[in-house]
């Protein structure tokens, strides 16, 4: 086997993880802070990418005002559920908000494949990040050079936001003891709000990145999202660092299956999955409780 | 006489179909310090939760300095300047000492700074760096009550603070709670042990059945020292 193929596999493997990554990292947050199970995180992503398209389409908005706007405007949808809907299931089994999430994302899903079909909207490469680079071992295309490099940043800065910051604290605070934190004084609705609004934007943020790789298609959000709760079960349910670190391993990973055995490449993530489960239930990163 | 801190009338309180607190009534002066005594599940500390808010349900009247607290959320309510330490001293793991102790808002003026802090908890400052839960039980307490103050609170209502702890660490808690007093903090303190009681509190009030039974000052308990066992005893 040449050392292209091997390199171009590893490469769509580290696209494919920037996504599980940016979309695990937002769940896990959603599921520490407000204790649910966020379906819809999947058709956020989607919106995200449509967004992008129609703000293109019909606006003539370009890719780099794209990938600021549609994150603030879908993280102010995002608290909008949050306050309507989500708020309300608080105290409730979780179940409960698995269930309403599930349902809106089959809403969002349903409803942009009634205006737009299956088939998916063609969204250009940013003209900047057109053409690629010959690293000498294989052939760059800048724009996936450039998917993989800003997820890491987004996600080492959320990271880093949530583990070394005085507002960090307070999320981990509020993802402990809500009752305790509340009670010093915290506003702790105010935060479970934002904190939602703030992993929909960066579900929206990965939408908008993906349109151009994969076009803005109605179903790329729930094709992905089963695949990024497994990487949240093998990360650990309440590690951020884990959720980040499998997601691109995961990625790798199905890049390598892909050129050492291609029919497992589908499920090879659901095989980790389940072995994992086995041997360390609480995830690799998760803390047992 | 000072004006009453925190007055509380006819305070109900519910866990969904449980009804724990019935009509408790009692009030609290500027500058002192007083103890909620009383058996398990006497419902001092469903007391506490309910002035904080935490409580399911309650209906009544509690008002801190005149302001009405029944409706309003947990934070609103420690931020009007009730400093809380729960019964589990509510250290968080994921933080740091330093983090736990920076985490509360500073809702009121004239807290203590953090160098009159390190001086009232001098084992908090050698540990800043560590993990809230690597901390022993009493340096957990002195954590929990360091940073209740550090919101500015001149209220502070505090859950058995001495449980479980080491008669040498209940007494530097005795010293810091008397501290306080000097600079003129208001206590309310759930305890189950009368000689600390007696020795840092101004007033005893006598709870059972989710009730004020008696209350009485520290003159009063040592005219009738068997007053509370009727009530404390098994
Ligand atoms: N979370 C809860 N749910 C239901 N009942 C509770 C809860 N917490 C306490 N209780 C009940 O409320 C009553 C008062 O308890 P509590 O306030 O903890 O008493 P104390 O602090 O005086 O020991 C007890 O009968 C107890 O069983
Ligand atoms: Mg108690």
């Amino acid at each position: 086997m040449s050392v292209q193929v091997l390199s171009g596999q590893l490469l769509l493997g580290l696209i494919n993880g920037a996504f599980y990554a940016l979309l695990s990292l937002g769940l896990a947050v959603i599921f520490g802070v407000l204790g649910i199970i966020n379906f819809a995180h999947g058709a956020f992503y989607m919106v995200g990418a449509f967004a992008a398209w129609g703000l293109a389409t019909y606006l003539d908005v370009g890719y780099w005002p794209a990938l600021v706007l549609v994150p603030l405007a879908m993280g102010l949808l995002g608290m909008g559920v949050e306050r309507l809907m989500l708020k309300r299931l608080a105290g409730l089994d979780p179940l409960y908000g698995l269930l309403a999430t599930f349902g809106l994302a089959l809403v969002l899903e349903g409803t942009f494949r009634q205006v737009y079909g299956s088939s998916g909207q063609p969204y250009p490469v940013p003209e900047a990040l057109q053409g690629g680079v010959n690293l000498g071992f294989m052939f760059l295309p800048l724009y996936r050079g450039w998917v993989v490099a800003a997820s890491i940043v987004v996600c080492l800065a959320t990271w880093l936001a949530i583990e070394r910051t005085a507002l960090g604290a307070r999320l981990r605070a509020v993802t402990e003891r809500p009752d305790v934190a509340q009670a010093l004084g915290l506003n702790v609705p105010l935060l479970v709000t934002v904190t939602f609004g703030v992993a929909v934007a960066l579900a929206a943020f990965a939408g908008v990145m993906a349109a151009p790789v994969y076009q803005a298609n109605p179903l790329m959000g729930s094709n992905l999202i089963i695949v990024v709760f497994a990487v949240v079960v093998i990360g650990g349910m309440g590690s951020l660092s884990g959720a980040i670190l499998s997601g691109y391993g995961l990625g790798l990973a199905e890049g390598m299956t892909k050129v050492f055995y291609p029919p497992a490449a589908n499920i090879v993530v659901f095989v980790i999955m389940a072995v994992v489960l086995m041997v360390r239930p609480a995830g690799l990163f998760g803390r047992a409780s | 006489m000072p004006e009453a801190v925190l007055s509380v009338n006819g305070l109900d309180g519910h866990y969904g179909d449980s009804h724990v607190l019935h009509g408790v009534n009692f009030s609290i002066r500027a500058g002192e310090v007083v103890t909620l005594v009383g058996r398990n599940g006497a419902g001092k500390t469903s007391t506490l939760r309910a002035i904080m808010g935490l409580l399911p349900r309650r209906s009544g009247s509690i008002a801190l300095r005149g302001r009405q607290l029944i409706g309003l959320p947990p934070h609103r309510i420690a931020r009007a300047g009730i400093g809380y330490v729960p019964d589990d001293r509510g250290i968080f793991a994921s933080l740091s000492v330093a983090e736990n102790l920076a985490l509360p808002p500073r809702a009121q003026a004239g807290a203590l700074s953090d160098g009159e802090i390190d001086a009232l908890f001098p084992r908090l400052k050698e540990r800043r760096a560590s993990p809230g839960t690597k901390l022993s039980g009493g340096e957990q307490q002195m954590l929990a009550i360091a940073r209740a103050l550090r919101t500015g609170a001149r209220l502070l209502l505090l859950d058995e603070p001495t449980e479980g702890l080491a008669p040498v660490i209940v007494q530097q808690i005795g010293a810091i709670l008397r501290d306080l007093k000097s600079r003129g903090y208001t206590v309310l303190l759930v305890e189950q042990n009368v000689h600390f009681a007696a020795s840092v509190a101004d007033r005893h009030i006598v709870m059972e059945n989710g009730r004020v039974v008696d209350s009485l000052d520290n003159a009063e308990l040592a005219a009738d020292p068997g007053r509370l066992d009727r009530f404390l005893g098994v």
